[in-house]
């Protein structure tokens, strides 16, 4: 098996509920001197909503972009389970930040995934005409970007990611460059749409009560160099209302438990910056 | 401050779009207004006739030259020199200026070759033109080509170069092929940049024509002013000289009209 690339294992069948939908072992990434990601290693399971939170700069990103296939570790191993047979990608990614391309249409944008695969006209028109919808975009089908809200822009980009049908979500910091009313909402939607299939997600933020919101489990990570620290297990009920979780005690504990862990994290990455004069 | 900002915004966009239409307006009445200071002064005696006689007597001869078709096969026959030096010129410089952007490679290869030849002053190419192309149509359109290539090649490249590295990302996630990274991210990603080049390169162009067809050539603008000066017909020569602006004026308002169409997108 090669290091740094990602390997796809088709399996045939669905019975492989034991068998974990990605397996990353040893994983690391150094840029030059720094080591961004260090031995990482963990299995996330098929239908799994994980949640990664580190300080910044604790190569949380760098790790979810190894798994999107944009850059190539050092060394360990990933592999992903796909159905043997299947034309489905094994992931799409929602970026941090506009993501969404300026010349294109809110339509165009969503189908852009499924036109790069070459489905057929009649597919994507209705895969693309659901998902508008389930974001509420249908009356914004011939919009282009600059037209739009913030907000908006970001649903047209989970609306792209879920259109193009992935074997695993990634997600990026989705909803970090939004007002805090309009994280909520989407958040809330995000949780509406995942529901339909419960596709794996991996999902990357800064936010504690985001983690523990929308995951099953969070893994937390250490300030540079990025390694794993802790796993939480998020055991709420699905699905899942925001507003009334918020005020629930087990919220609480958990959100002051992931805290406490990361705290600590935090404080060493200040640190480090003072030390090699990074601006924050 | 914030409540400030939310207040006055749509307010803002409003005049926006009607600071867009005054510019329009102003940037007709302008070289109209010129021409009447010019026309006031020549009648008045204020400059000499000799060398710049009033709009008047130049627009009657024009209109006269109109009537003899004369003008109309010199204007047809710069415009098409022009039309096809651009073509030839441009979309290879397209096609190039993007692939340099997109692959390093290519880049650091002919980068150089580019920076060494651009500053090379077009008009001096000429006689090699000639030496090469002969007195025909091709050198004329070469001269065009050469003038349209440079701005063209260098505006796409950096205009890739510019495009944000995150939509790259986007296109190799979705799994993008080359031909569609190529055709639905950095051909349109670079476009309001690459059309900036082809302004500049068509008017380039329309300085390179005037000056091929001095020499060596039987039509076009060039050689209609080149021919009043051996025969001193000075209203002649500003004649050819008024259709080279016209043709450079109605250039610069089509491709303005040109870039809103083709580029819906680009927030003004």
């Amino acid at each position: 098996m090669s290091a740094g690339a990602i390997n796809l294992r088709p399996v045939e069948g669905t019975g492989s509920a034991v068998r974990p939908a990605i397996r990353i072992r040893d994983l690391s990434k150094t840029f030059g001197a720094l080591t961004a990601v260090d031995r990482v290693s963990l299995d996330i399971a098929p239908g799994e909503f994980f949640m990664i939170v580190g300080p910044s700069g604790c190569g949380k990103t760098t790790l979810l972009r190894i798994l999107a296939g944009l850059e190539t570790a050092t060394s360990g191993t990933i592999e992903i389970d796909v159905p043997a047979g299947s034309a489905r990608p094994d992931n799409s990614m929602v970026f941090q930040g506009d993501s969404i391309f300026p010349w294109m249409t809110v339509w165009q944008n969503a189908a852009y995934g499924l036109r790069m695969r070459k489905l057929p006209t009649k597919t994507i028109k209705e895969v693309v005409g659901h998902y508008l919808d389930r974001t509420g975009l249908t009356r914004f089908s011939d919009y282009y970007p600059h037209q739009l809200s913030g907000g908006m822009r970001q649903r047209v980009a989970i609306a792209r990611a879920f259109a193009n049908d992935p074997q695993i979500l990634l997600m990026d910091e989705p909803f970090s460059a939004l007002d805090a009313q309009n994280k909520l909402l989407l958040q809330e939607e995000l949780l509406h749409i995942w529901e339909e299939h419960k596709k794996t997600v991996v999902f990357i933020t800064h936010s504690v009560d985001e983690a523990v919101l929308l995951g099953d489990r969070v893994m937390v990570m250490t300030a540079q160099p990025g390694r794993l620290k802790q796993f939480v297990p998020i055991a709420l009920a699905r699905p899942r209302n925001i507003m009334e979780l918020q005020g629930a005690p087990e919220y609480g504990e958990l959100v002051h438990r992931i805290w406490s862990s990361l705290r600590d994290e935090v404080q060493r990455a200040r640190e480090i910056e003072d030390k090699i004069g990074v601006d924050p | 401050m914030t409540v400030q900002t939310t207040a006055t915004a749509p307010a803002r966009e409003d005049r926006m779009l009607s600071l867009r239409d005054r510019d329009r307006i102003l940037s007709i009445v302008s070289p109209i207004g010129l021409l009447l200071v010019w026309e006031i002064a020549a009648r008045t005696h204020l400059i000499d006739t000799r060398f710049f006689p009033a709009p008047s007597s130049v627009l009657k001869l024009l209109i006269e030259m109109l009537g003899s078709g004369e003008l109309l096969t010199h204007t047809a026959t710069s415009l098409r020199r022009l039309f096809w030096g651009t073509v030839i010129g441009g979309v290879p410089a397209l096609v190039l200026g993007i692939v340099m952007g997109l692959n390093r490679t290519i880049r650091a290869l002919v980068d150089p070759i580019i920076a060494a030849t651009y500053p090379i002053p077009k008009s001096s190419i000429l006689p090699l033109a000639l030496l090469i192309f002969g007195l025909g149509e091709s050198s004329k359109i070469f001269m065009v080509a050469i003038g349209v290539f440079f701005p063209v090649a260098i505006n796409a490249t950096t205009g890739v170069l510019e495009i944000n590295k995150i939509y790259l990302d986007v296109g190799r996630n979705y799994k993008a092929d080359r031909w569609n990274m190529f055709w639905t991210i950095a051909l349109p990603g670079a476009l309001p940049v690459i059309m900036t080049g082809f302004k500049l390169g068509i008017g380039i162009g329309l300085i390179l024509i005037a000056i091929a067809e001095m020499i060596g050539a039987k039509s076009g603008l060039g050689f209609l002013i080149w021919s009043a000066w051996e025969t001193f017909a000075v209203e002649q020569m500003y004649v050819g000289l008024f259709m080279i602006a016209l043709i450079g004026f109605t250039l610069t308002l089509a491709l303005n009209e040109l870039e809103r169409f083709i580029i819906p997108w680009k927030v003004s």
